[in-house]
C-alpha cells in the first residue's frame, strides 16, 4: 500500500514539475527552463475557462441528475421491494456493465442521431424532430445513463443500513413517510450519496470519449485537450499544467466528501 | 535558429536562388523539395546496397496499406514477414516513432502533416532512391516534394497521394457547389462537418488566398500572424454552423448517411464509400483548389531491419502493387506506370484519380505539411505547428 502512494504520488509530483517546462516549437523537445507561462494561458485565455467550467459544470449536473435518478430506485429495492424483486433490480442494474462502454455510447448514438430512433419515434406519433444529436445535451444525457449505476449501488449500501428500527420509531412519534424519510433516512443516506457522487463526478470529470462520439462542435473536455497536447501537439507540459485543473478540482471534492463521511460509507 | 542557415548549401538549386527565389526551387517541381534547417540526421549516409533481408518487417502505417493481396506475394519472394501496426492518427505515428522507432519499427508509412515532425526529431533518417528503382518513373513532383525532401535529401519514398474533397449531399445541392464558401455559410449552419485536425487552418488559408488576395497567402502552410489570424477568425465564425467536427473517416460517412450534415470536407475515400452504400453524395474539388494529403514510406533511425524495409519500399513502388493500393483505399499512385495497371484492374479508373495529371495539376493542389516557424523564404515569422494546434482548440471552444 506505502508502495502504490508512493508510486502514485511520485508521479503526479513529476506532472506538476513537467508543468513549469515548455517546449522548443521547432522541435518539439522539452525545454527545462522555470516558467509559469502555462498557467498563466489557462488562466487568462477565455477557451480555457470556458473548456473548465463546461467540464465541472457538466460533471456537477450529471450527478445531481444521478442522484434524482438514483435515490428512488435505490430506496424501493433496499426497503420496499420482496427478495425476488430486489434481485432482478440488481441484475437489471449491474447488467449494462457487462456490455462495453464504448457500445453503450455508440448505441446512444444510434438513437440520439438524425435519422436515430428518438427522432424516428417522435415523428410518427407527429411531433417534431428533436435535432439533439452531437450537442451538449446529447453528453448529459449520455453520461447520465453511463455512470447511473455507480450511484444507484452506492445509495443502495447506505439504505440497507438505515435500520428498520427507525423507521418503525419514527413512525410511533407520529412522523408521516415524507417526514420520516426527510429526517432519517436522508441524513443516514447522505454518505452513501456522496460516495456515488464521488464515481459520477469524477468519472465524468475525466472523460473524453464521449465528447469525442457524442459531442457537437463546442464539446470540448478538459481531457480532449490534454489528449490533442500529448498526442497532436506534442506539448507535454502544457498538457500537464492543464491536468492539474481537475486534480485540484477532485482534492476540494474528496476532502469534502470526507467530512460528509462519505469514504464510511464505501 | 538563423545560426543553422550554413545547412542551406546543399544543393546547386539553393546556391542559385538562395536570395531572390528560393520559394521557386518548391513551386517549379524541381525534385529539390524544401530548403531549410538541416534536420539531426541529414549527415547519415543511406546504404548503398540492399543486403539480404532480415527475415521481418515492422511497419506503422495506415489501415489497408499492407492488404494481404500484395504482402503474401512479397514475403513469398524476400522471406521477409510483415508486421502491421495501423495507427489511428499522423499523432499516433508520430509518438510510436518517438526515439527512432525505439528498434520497434522499420518504416512508417507518414503523411504530409507528421512529415517534418519525424525528420526534425530525428525520428527517420534519409533514403536512397538509387536502390528504387520505380523512382523514376514517379510523377515530378512527388521525387522530391517539400514534405520529405529538404535541402536535396529525401527522407523517404512517396506512396500514394488524395486530395481534400468537397463532399455534398446531392439532394441538397442540386446544383454542384464550386466554392469552399458554402462550408462557411450560415445557410448551411448545422449541417456541416470538417475534419477535426488543425491542418484544416490551411483549408481556410487556401479559401482566403483566393477570397482575401490582399492578405497575400501564397502557401496555406506558411502563414504569418496576420494570414494566420485572419483563417483563425474565419474558422470561429465557422464554428456556430458545425455539426460535428469528425476525428474518423467512418465518423464522417455516418453522419451523411444519417443525414446529420449534407456538405463537408472529405477523402474521395468517404465518397466512394457512400456511393457504394446507396448514399447520394458526390465530391468535387471547389475553384479555389484544393489542399491534399501525400504519404511517403520513411525508414526508422534505429530500423533493426533495413534490408527488408528496402525490399518493400522497392515492392510497393511498383506498378502493380501502386495500383492494387490505389484501387483498394481508393487514393491515387505517385508512379504514372500505375495508370495502365488501374485500367486493366478497373477501366476508367487512371482518369478518376487523376493518375494520369500532368505537372501542372499538382499546383492545384496544396499538400500537407507540417507548418514550422522557418518560411519557404528563410525568415522565421511562420506561426509553427504548436500554436497551430492551441489555436484549433480556441476554435472548436
Amino acid at each position: 500500500m506505502a508502495w502504490f502512494v508512493l508510486i502514485y504520488l511520485a508521479s503526479l509530483v513529476l506532472l506538476l514539475i513537467t508543468a513549469f517546462w515548455s517546449i522548443d516549437p521547432f522541435t518539439t523537445q522539452i525545454v527545462q527552463v522555470w516558467n509559469i507561462d502555462n498557467f498563466r494561458i489557462i488562466l487568462t485565455d477565455p477557451t480555457y475557462r470556458t473548456i473548465v467550467g463546461r467540464t465541472a459544470g457538466l460533471a456537477a449536473l450529471v450527478t445531481i441528475t444521478d442522484v434524482v435518478l438514483a435515490f428512488p430506485l435505490a430506496y424501493y429495492m433496499a426497503k420496499v421491494a420482496s427478495r425476488r424483486v430486489q434481485s432482478l433490480l440488481f441484475a437489471a442494474v449491474l447488467l449494462p456493465l457487462w456490455a462495453s462502454y464504448l457500445a453503450r455510447v455508440y448505441a446512444w448514438i444510434l438513437i440520439l442521431n438524425h435519422s436515430g430512433v428518438l427522432n424516428w419515434s417522435l415523428q410518427s406519433i407527429g411531433l417534431p424532430a428533436a435535432n439533439i444529436g452531437y450537442t451538449n445535451t446529447a453528453m448529459w444525457l449520455v453520461f447520465s445513463y453511463i455512470w447511473l449505476p455507480f450511484m444507484i449501488i452506492p445509495t443502495y449500501a447506505a439504505l440497507e443500513r438505515v435500520p428498520d428500527s427507525l423507521l418503525e420509531a419514527a413512525a410511533d412519534l407520529g412522523a408521516r413517510r415524507w417526514r420520516s424519510t426527510l429526517d432519517v433516512v436522508l441524513p443516514l443516506a447522505l454518505p452513501g450519496v456522496v460516495a456515488g457522487s464521488i464515481f459520477t463526478f469524477s468519472l465524468t470529470l475525466g472523460d473524453y470519449i464521449t465528447p469525442i462520439l457524442v459531442g457537437g462542435a463546442g464539446s470540448q473536455f478538459i481531457g480532449n485537450v490534454v489528449y490533442s497536447n500529448v498526442g497532436i501537439a506534442n506539448n507535454v507540459p502544457f498538457a500537464a499544467a492543464l491536468a492539474t485543473v481537475p486534480v485540484l478540482i477532485m482534492a476540494v471534492y474528496l476532502l469534502t466528501a470526507q467530512r460528509l463521511g462519505a469514504f464510511e460509507a464505501l | 535558429m538563423a545560426s543553422t542557415h550554413a545547412g542551406w548549401v546543399r544543393t546547386g538549386c539553393l546556391v542559385a536562388t538562395a536570395v531572390l527565389a528560393v520559394t521557386a526551387c518548391g513551386s517549379s517541381n524541381t525534385p529539390s523539395g524544401s530548403t531549410l534547417l538541416q534536420p539531426p540526421t541529414a549527415k547519415t549516409a543511406p546504404q548503398t546496397t540492399i543486403g539480404a533481408g532480415e527475415g521481418q518487417l515492422n511497419l506503422v502505417l495506415w489501415d489497408g496499406y499492407a492488404d494481404k493481396s500484395w504482402v503474401d506475394p512479397f514475403t513469398a519472394a524476400t522471406g521477409c514477414k510483415v508486421n502491421q501496426h495501423p495507427a489511428g492518427s499522423s499523432d499516433e505515428m508520430v509518438s510510436l516513432m518517438k526515439d527512432g522507432g525505439g528498434g520497434n519499427w522499420d518504416m512508417v508509412s507518414a503523411s504530409g502533416d507528421a512529415d517534418l515532425r519525424l525528420i526534425y526529431s530525428g525520428d527517420v533518417k534519409p533514403m536512397n532512391t538509387a536502390l528504387i528503382p520505380d523512382w523514376t518513373n514517379f510523377q515530378t513532383y512527388f521525387q522530391g516534394p517539400p514534405y520529405n525532401t529538404i535541402n536535396g535529401v529525401h527522407y523517404g519514398i512517396s506512396l500514394q497521394w488524395g486530395p481534400n474533397t468537397l463532399l455534398y449531399n446531392t439532394k441538397k445541392f442540386v446544383n454542384p457547389p464550386t466554392s469552399w464558401s458554402v462550408i462557411y455559410d450560415p445557410a448551411n449552419k448545422g449541417l456541416i462537418t470538417v475534419p477535426d485536425n488543425p491542418i484544416q487552418i490551411a483549408d481556410a488559408a487556401l479559401y482566403l488566398s483566393a477570397t482575401k488576395p490582399s492578405l497575400g497567402i501564397k502557401d496555406p502552410y506558411e502563414l504569418n500572424q496576420t494570414q494566420f489570424n485572419a483563417a483563425v477568425a474565419l474558422l470561429k465564425s465557422q464554428q456556430p454552423l458545425i455539426k460535428k467536427y469528425w476525428a474518423l473517416a467512418t465518423d464522417e460517412i455516418s453522419l451523411f448517411q444519417n443525414g446529420d450534415v449534407t456538405v463537408g470536407a472529405a477523402w474521395p475515400y468517404q465518397t466512394i464509400q457512400l456511393k457504394l452504400a446507396g448514399a447520394p453524395v458526390a465530391d468535387t474539388i471547389p475553384s479555389e483548389g484544393a489542399t491534399g494529403w501525400a504519404d511517403t514510406w520513411m525508414l526508422a533511425t534505429k530500423a533493426t531491419h533495413p534490408n527488408c524495409a528496402y525490399l518493400w519500399t522497392k515492392w510497393v513502388s511498383t506498378p502493380k502493387v501502386q495500383a492494387m493500393q490505389a484501387l483498394s483505399f481508393g487514393e491515387t499512385p505517385v508512379n504514372t506506370k500505375a495508370c495502365a495497371e488501374m485500367e486493366a484492374l478497373q477501366p476508367g479508373s487512371c482518369a478518376q484519380y487523376h493518375a494520369d495529371a500532368p505537372g501542372s495539376y499538382f499546383n492545384t493542389i496544396k499538400f500537407w505539411k507540417t507548418p514550422i516557424a522557418q518560411c519557404g523564404d528563410g525568415s522565421n515569422t511562420c506561426i509553427p505547428y504548436d500554436q497551430w494546434v492551441s489555436a484549433w482548440t480556441t476554435i472548436k471552444g
